[in-house]
């Protein structure tokens, strides 16, 4: 098998599901003839043509209304967001239509809004966000974010096939990541939307995370387990909806929990996250649910700034110790 | 264009006649306190809804996505009275099943799919579903309807631009009504006509009597060809006045009564029947033969939509997403 990054892994899947359904189709800003700002739809137009790699307009609402409506009449568009940091161009196309029509008018929309997320590359304020917290709080949307290679591919294929709207996350800090380098079947699988992972197993503290920060969680348990603390790592992998099991699973494991997360604080993930915890597993837990999270400002672009503004290993450290001893 | 027949132009009035008496009713449902929400009518502008939607062809799968103000174009789609007044009355039986209100309801079978109350997102929308004919081989004609206010939207702009760059066939029917709410379209551009904005589209458009079946009919077959045969997207505005308020809680005391007294004397409905006596083309007693069909057809679909059930509080429940 083959060792793929994150990138790559996302492309073999497009690309497959491509091949394997002309339903399946491709809208963005230079996506076509170019092959994408991070070149993920390389090749594509040559293999599939342009009526199904659309080079659009700057005009994140018009893309995102036209995957709705093709999506209403049996298509299976695949629509990049160039950065996902744009999605707010589109929030009530998303918010409104794609995620009401189902309940509204019984039409699902089978779409999938892709693009690359996060901060730790120096994109400044505007090509850095995570935005899920954004969408947390609409009914209809599902939200998935990979943080491997092998799980990428599965989740990418399992968003295009799904029935619904899924907003798919795609960490860039991961994209040609080589540490994360995986193999990956070039056979066809999926990796079911609404299922956790555990990276790491552990007896004394979970943290609960996502994207990139995995990776963080895990450098922190290596380092926590020469002091004695044993750490275990769930990557949610589904942001919306959320895997309450594995949640509860782990809770009741360690009966102490970390939620970390690279979004800002105020809002976030984690929140919704601890008040799940409360209410499936309240009796479990032997200590108050810490977060690590960035800081409840904008993504600065300065190295030093951006530095103090995102979680750090050591942050996360600072915090199982202490939690570890409460 | 293609002339129409005696028994079309019958048919054009009867869908407005049936348009003005749905909505009458609709108003004393509304003042009994049957009707919950808003009541949003579209009284001086059927000429408008019925005249556009009529250009369009079902047999090749043709669909439009009409505004609240578009009831008499999804009457002509094929909506029944029925439906609509089920989904005013927020029966279990609308097609909605009572969780979206007034007009916005959908059926693709027939061509029609329901507005959404954040303006020019529809038009997006519909840019998608020709995507997907045009991946489909079909040779399908999608019409979206737009009011000046709305032109104004960032999604109407993107819309637009994006129909005309993948020359999609699309007919967008600007309906400039004097008024967005309660703000004239004097506020709203610095523009005389919607139409020009078409030009910065690089798209062909049109300005005709919105008031005028006949007319709108015409412009609106001019572009649904056009469309078909390839020649991409078109912008037809028809000048028209809305003769409410925005909803029915709006009395509309910012509206000069001189203005109002104005379009009263232009009527779609009464314009188009003289119309069809001056030229003989129908007799009073056709006339009369329309109104006694609408007002049964109404009667019998009121009487249905009120004997349905109302939702279950736990039908709130569900359907949000595919797995229940």
């Amino acid at each position: 098998m083959p060792q793929l990054t994150l990138l790559e892994a996302i492309r073999q899947g497009l690309w497959e599901e491509m091949e394997r359904d002309p339903r399946v189709f491709i809208l963005g800003e230079d996506v076509g003839a170019y092959g994408g700002a991070f070149k993920m739809t390389e090749g594509f137009i040559g293999r599939f043509g342009e009526e199904r790699v659309i080079d659009t307009p700057i005009s994140e609402s018009a893309i995102v209304g036209a995957a709705c409506g093709a999506a209403m009449m049996g298509m299976r568009p695949v629509a990049e967001m160039q950065f996902i940091d744009f999605i707010s161009c589109c929030f009530d196309i998303l918010t409104n239509y794609a995620a009401k029509s189902r309940y509204r008018q019984g039409i699902g929309i089978p779409m999938v809004v892709r693009g690359p997320c996060g901060g730790g590359v120096h994109g400044g304020p505007f090509h850095s966000q995570n935005v899920e917290s954004f969408f947390l709080n609409t009914p209809g949307l599902k939200m998935v974010e990979p943080s491997t290679p092998y799980d990428a591919k599965g989740l990418i294929k399992a968003a295009i096939r799904d029935e619904d709207p899924v907003l798919f996350f795609e960490h860039k800090l991961l994209y040609r990541n080589p540490k994360i380098k995986q193999e990956v079947p070039e056979d066809d699988y999926i990796v079911p939307i609404g299922k956790a992972a555990v990276r790491r197993e552990g007896r004394d503290l979970s943290i609960i995370t996502y994207g990139a920060m995995v990776y963080t969680a895990l450098d922190a348990a290596e380092k926590l387990l020469q002091e004695g603390i044993d750490v275990e790592v769930i990557d949610l992998r589904t942001l919306m909806p959320l895997d309450r099991e594995a949640i509860a699973e782990s809770v009741k494991k360690t009966s102490k929990v970390i939620i970390l997360h690279e979004a800002t604080r105020t809002g976030g993930m984690a929140g919704e996250l601890t008040a799940i915890i409360n209410e499936d597993v309240f009796e479990y837990l032997d200590a108050p649910i810490t977060r690590v999270t960035s800081i409840d400002t904008p993504v600065p672009y300065a190295p030093p700034l951006e530095e103090f503004f995102l979680p750090q290993v050591d942050d996360v450290v600072t915090a199982a110790r202490k939690l570890a001893a409460y | 264009m293609t002339e129409l027949t005696k028994t079309q132009q019958l048919d054009l009035l009867y869908f407005m006649r049936l348009t003005r008496a749905l909505e009458d009713r609709l108003d004393n449902l509304y003042k009994q306190g049957k009707i919950v929400g808003g009541l949003f009518r579209s009284l001086g502008q059927e000429g408008t809804a019925v005249g556009s939607a009529y250009a369009l062809d079902k047999s090749q799968g043709d669909i439009l996505s009409p505004l609240t103000r578009d009831l008499g174009a999804m009457l002509v789609m094929g909506a029944l009275p029925r439906e609509v007044f089920a989904s005013y009355l927020w029966r279990a039986s609308s097609l909605s099943k009572g969780r979206d209100q007034n007009i916005h309801i959908t059926d693709l079978e027939r061509g029609f799919i329901g507005t959404i109350s954040p303006l020019g997102t529809l038009v997006a929308v519909m840019n998608g579903v020709l995507v997907a004919t045009r991946m489909q081989k079909k040779k399908t004609v999608g019409m979206v309807y737009i009011g000046d206010g709305a032109t104004s939207t960032g999604a109407f702009h993107e819309a637009a631009n994006f129909a005309a760059v993948q020359n999609l066939p699309l007919v967008i029917i600007g309906e400039n009504n004097g008024y967005a709410y309660t703000t004239p379209t004097t506020k709203q551009m610095r523009i005389l006509n919607l139409a020009d904005r078409a030009k910065a589209y690089g798209m062909p458009s049109e300005i005709v009597d919105g008031n005028d079946v006949l007319a709108v009919y015409g412009s609106a077959r001019r572009a649904v060809d056009r469309a078909r045969d390839g020649g991409g997207p078109s912008f037809i505005e028809c000048k028209t006045f809305r003769m409410r308020g925005h909803a029915a809680h709006d009395n509309q005391s910012y509206v000069a009564k001189e203005t109002l007294e104005q379009w009263r004397k232009r009527d779609p409905i009464a314009h188009f029947e003289k119309e069809l006596r001056d030229k003989k083309i129908a007799s009073a007693n056709d006339i009369d033969q329309v109104t006694q069909r609408v007002d049964s057809v109404l009667e019998e679909d009121l009487g249905w939509a009120e004997g349905q059930p109302a939702p279950a509080p736990e039908d709130a429940l569900g359907g949000v997403y595919a797995e229940g």
